[in-house]
């Protein structure tokens, strides 16, 4: 990696436009062989978008590609594989219908005789998988299993053997640590192989772990690159958001849980045979309950199952005072539930529809569809959301699939917020979000349960449940096995009980 | 210099807008008819009704159209109606019964579109409740529909039912004031959709399940009960249309009625822009696509060309508007001038 090598790949003046945006001006990155290179930047900032126009997904405006000192230009996304530029993208891009064998072979099919060798296809399939420590069943169509399985599969697709450059856009972010280590064990491998490696990523702590090298880009403006070791965390947050950051989550004292309002929600003995054991739990207003787990632990499904995403078919579940039968997100909508579903392009947002009508979908689904809310109405809200959580785009009108991951994100958390809700269910809220945004989401979010809303998160991020939670559920192998509260709530307590049962 | 660029830059602009191409299209298609036919924009009284090709042109498009307007709500749920002819034909069927019954003609009018309704109401059922895929799902009634047509018409001996009904025929064939009854209808119908569509929530809760139906569930969104709603405004549509082309023929004639009708309401929802992958409800741009379909057919005519033609042309013309449409195409037609150019 001495500097006097040529580069594996040199991008330089690279700017592209869309409409009303200046998504990248005259940006520059090189990156060598052996090298992990983080990407950072706020949401918006141009980090995918220039991915993927090194990746042949996008043509760029402006500018120049190079691969190992040879000019090169990228038609589209195969021009770039065959060059072995290999990418996992910040949507996961499987096709959900088909099976694990078959995502994984979709792009380069061993063949025999000029017709897929299925064997060997799932031999390769199997071993990419191993790699990553992954067992899960190659037939079974990929959309069936959860979003942070199918983001490994993704990875695992693109170890390819003739990788030159590897790009991964927020591969970790809906990984737990277990994961998160296996991934960059192969990453370790990949680079001693002198393969060069892109990463990018919100959480700074992984940075730090495994990148040689930072370049931060800033309202698509090339920020600088330094070495890993010499940019200090607060420096590096500097750079990406421009100013300093408040210290959000360290001001937050752990409240005392006795002056708590009654009871929103009560379920006990809820369960649905195969999905969740049956489990007890209660949330009180102004009081915020983590879900913690692992992967596959039954996260995502306890807060389905609450919301009435997922029938139940055992317990009963009690919503201010009221029993519920035939539990649905309709109706829960009806009690002021709202929930933020861990999947933004399959479960959270309508591509085509635009940011607007995203973001008041849910209340207007609750108004019933007779009284629809006025234009000026509609747009009062959006404006107080796209300020309130800093959504950047230059107009509300846009189609929300032209919103970078992170902004998309805020989407679906705005639309719950916009309903008003008394329990807010969040499902890995924070996927994708920036460290400023973060930390003002978590302001905002305790300032509404201060006013009495009550939140339940799950998350595979176990400092985001303990700096927020008043109380945390931890499961294991979709089974509840145990509550923690108060001082008890820390990371180590939570590892134990996971570890221990 | 710089003009030029903005000019360009507004030029390609416009390309990209939805309503650009198909509006061209059918002013070129106008144009056109123009030069072939002295006389196309005349428009005379004639028994105190305006007459003209160009009249005859809105005329001739008014059920499509109508048949259309249901089927782009129904393509905005991700779906599609098939069986709309055949519902065409169940409703002539329904009404030649019911006037050879000696009921009210009054009452024989919302029999027929009560009957589109249950046609409506049937594709529903299998849509949204049984889950089937809407292609299956209202072939069942399109290829059953002109049977059930038929039936009806034996059922009571009819063999070769005609009738005369002066309500039914005067909004088919009559005029108020100077205008023709069925120009008034379609603009009826399109006011009344526009206002269920885009005066209420309706509208964005179709978009939203057509778009992603797993998240306008969890959004709040009933989506089996927006997917019934729209099959069921499909099959009123037809109800609608099938008055006024029975009326039109008085008879009932199931085996010919509006044949193909639901290949043409599909198309002049593509044309206006709509996709069938859902997501997006484009009225009045659907009202455009009808009427090109039937400019195309009415220009062939009046071009002396032998109508063995008109499927032909008809299709190179959809080809064109389409490829226009579609910005890849767009861009490698821009691509292969700026390559001529150095
Ligand atoms: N297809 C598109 N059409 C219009 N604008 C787009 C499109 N794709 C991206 N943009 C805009 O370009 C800018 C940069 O987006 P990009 O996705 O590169 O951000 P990012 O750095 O990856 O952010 P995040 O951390 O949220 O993923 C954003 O303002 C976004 O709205
Ligand atoms: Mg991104």
């Amino acid at each position: 990696m001495e500097d006097t090598s040529i580069p594996r790949i040199e991008m330089s003046g690279i700017t592209k436009l869309f409409p009303g945006v200046k998504a990248l001006q005259n940006v520059d990155l090189c990156i060598y062989p052996g090298e992990v290179h983080a990407l950072l930047g706020e949401n918006g900032a141009g980090k995918s978008t220039l991915i993927k126009i090194m990746t042949g997904a996008l043509p760029t405006d402006e500018g120049k590609i190079r691969l190992d000192g040879q000019a090169i230009v990228l038609n589209s996304t195969v021009d770039a594989q065959k060059l072995g530029i290999s990418t996992v993208y910040q949507e996961v891009n499987l096709i959900p219908a088909m099976s694990v064998a078959k995502n994984m072979t979709l792009q380069r099919q061993p063949t025999r005789f000029g017709l897929i060798n299925w064997a060997a296809a799932r031999n390769l399939a199997r071993k990419r998988l191993k790699q990553l420590s992954l067992d899960i069943d190659l037939e079974r169509p990929v959309g069936s299993y959860s979003i942070a399985i199918q983001q490994l599969v993704a990875i695992a697709r693109a170890l390819e053997d003739n990788t030159k450059v590897l790009v991964l856009d927020e591969p970790t972010a809906s990984l737990d640590a277990g994961e998160t280590n296996a991934l960059f064990e192969v990453i370790r491998d990949l680079k001693s192989r002198g393969i060069a490696i892109v990463f990018i990523t919100h959480f700074l702590d992984q940075v730090y772990e495994i990148s040689d090298r930072i370049t931060v880009l800033r309202n698509g403006q090339l920020v600088g690159t330094s070495m890993a070791k010499d940019l200090p965390r607060l420096d590096l947050i500097k750079q990406m958001i421009g100013r300093e950051l408040e210290q959000a989550e360290g001001q937050l004292t752990k409240r005392s849980t006795d002056n708590l309002g009654e009871p929103v929600i009560v379920a006990k003995g809820l369960g649905c045979k195969r999905v969740i054991e049956p489990f007890d739990l209660n949330i009180r207003a102004g009081e915020v309950v983590g879900l913690a787990g692992l992967l596959g632990s039954g996260r995502t499904e306890t807060a389905k199952l609450i919301f009435g995403a997922l029938p139940s078919d055992s317990g009963t579940l009690t919503m201010n005072g009221e029993v519920v039968t035939n539990n649905s997100p309709r109706q829960s909508l009806g009690r002021d539930i709202a929930f933020c579903p861990e999947d933004r392009k399959e479960e959270g947002l309508v591509g085509e529809l635009s940011i607007r009508e995203n973001i008041i979908l849910s209340l207007q689904a609750k108004n019933g569809w007779l009284k629809q809310l006025s234009y000026d109405e509609q747009e009062r809200l959006a404006d107080e959301m796209i300020k309130a959580l800093a959504i950047a785009t230059p107009d509300m009108d846009k189609p929300v699939n032209q919103l970078s991951g992170g902004n998309q994100q805020k989407v679906v958390l705005a639309r719950a917020l916009v309903s008003d809700p008394k329990l807010l269910i969040l499902d890995e809220p924070t996927r994708g979000i920036d460290v400023g945004a973060h930390a003002e989401i978590v302001m905002l979010i305790r300032r509404l349960c201060s006013q009495g809303m009550a939140l339940l998160v799950a998350s595979s991020e176990l400092d985001e449940i303990v700096a927020v939670s008043d109380r945390v559920a931890v499961l294991r192998d979709h089974k509840q096995i145990g509550e923690i509260a108060g001082d008890e709530v820390t990371r180590e307590k939570i590892i134990g009980m996971i570890a221990s049962g | 210099m710089s003009t030029d660029i903005t000019l360009s830059t507004r030029l390609r602009a416009l390309a990209g807008y939805r309503a650009t191409w198909p509006l061209l299209a059918l002013a070129a298609i106008f144009i056109v008819d123009g030069f072939i036919s002295p006389g196309f924009y005349d428009i005379r009284i004639v028994e105190g009704r305006l007459f003209g090709s160009v009249i005859d042109i809105f005329y001739r498009a008014m059920p499509t159209a109508i048949v259309a307007l249901g089927m782009a709500v129904v393509i905005g749920t991700k779906g599609i109606d098939l069986s709309v002819g055949s519902v065409v034909a169940i409703c002539g069927a329904v009404i030649a019964w019911r006037i050879h019954e000696g009921d009210s003609h009054f009452v024989i009018l919302f029999l027929a579109l009560g009957t589109g309704l249950l046609c409506g109401l049937w594709n529903g059922f299998l849509v949204a409740v049984l889950n089937i895929q809407p292609i299956i799902a209202t072939l069942i009634l399109m290829v059953s529909g002109r049977g059930i047509g038929l039936l009806v018409n034996q059922f009571y001996g009819g063999t070769d039912p005609s009738f005369e009904s002066a309500l039914l025929q005067g909004l088919s064939v009559g005029h108020i004031w100077l205008i023709p009854t069925r120009l008034i209808v379609g603009v009826g119908v399109f006011i009344a959709l526009w206002f269920l569509i885009r005066r209420t929530a309706l509208g964005l809760f179709i978009e939203a399940v057509g778009g992603n139906t797993s998240a306008a569930n969890l959004a709040g969104v009933n989506a089996r009960l927006i997917i019934f709603s729209a099959y069921l405004i499909a099959g009123l549509c037809a109800g609608i249309a099938g008055v006024i082309l029975t009326a039109d023929t008085h008879t009932s004639d199931p085996v010919s009625v509006a044949l193909y009708i639901e290949l043409d309401a599909i198309l002049a929802v593509v044309i206006g822009g709509g996709s069938l992958a859902g997501g997006r409800i484009y009225l009045g741009m659907t009202v455009i696509g009808a009427l090109i379909i039937q400019a195309l057919t009415t220009s062939i005519l009046i071009s002396g060309l032998p109508p063995e033609y008109n499927l032909v042309v008809k299709a190179v013309v959809v080809l064109f508007v389409l490829l226009l449409q579609s910005q890849n195409a767009r861009n490698a037609v821009w691509g292969l001038f700026s390559w001529r150019k150095s």
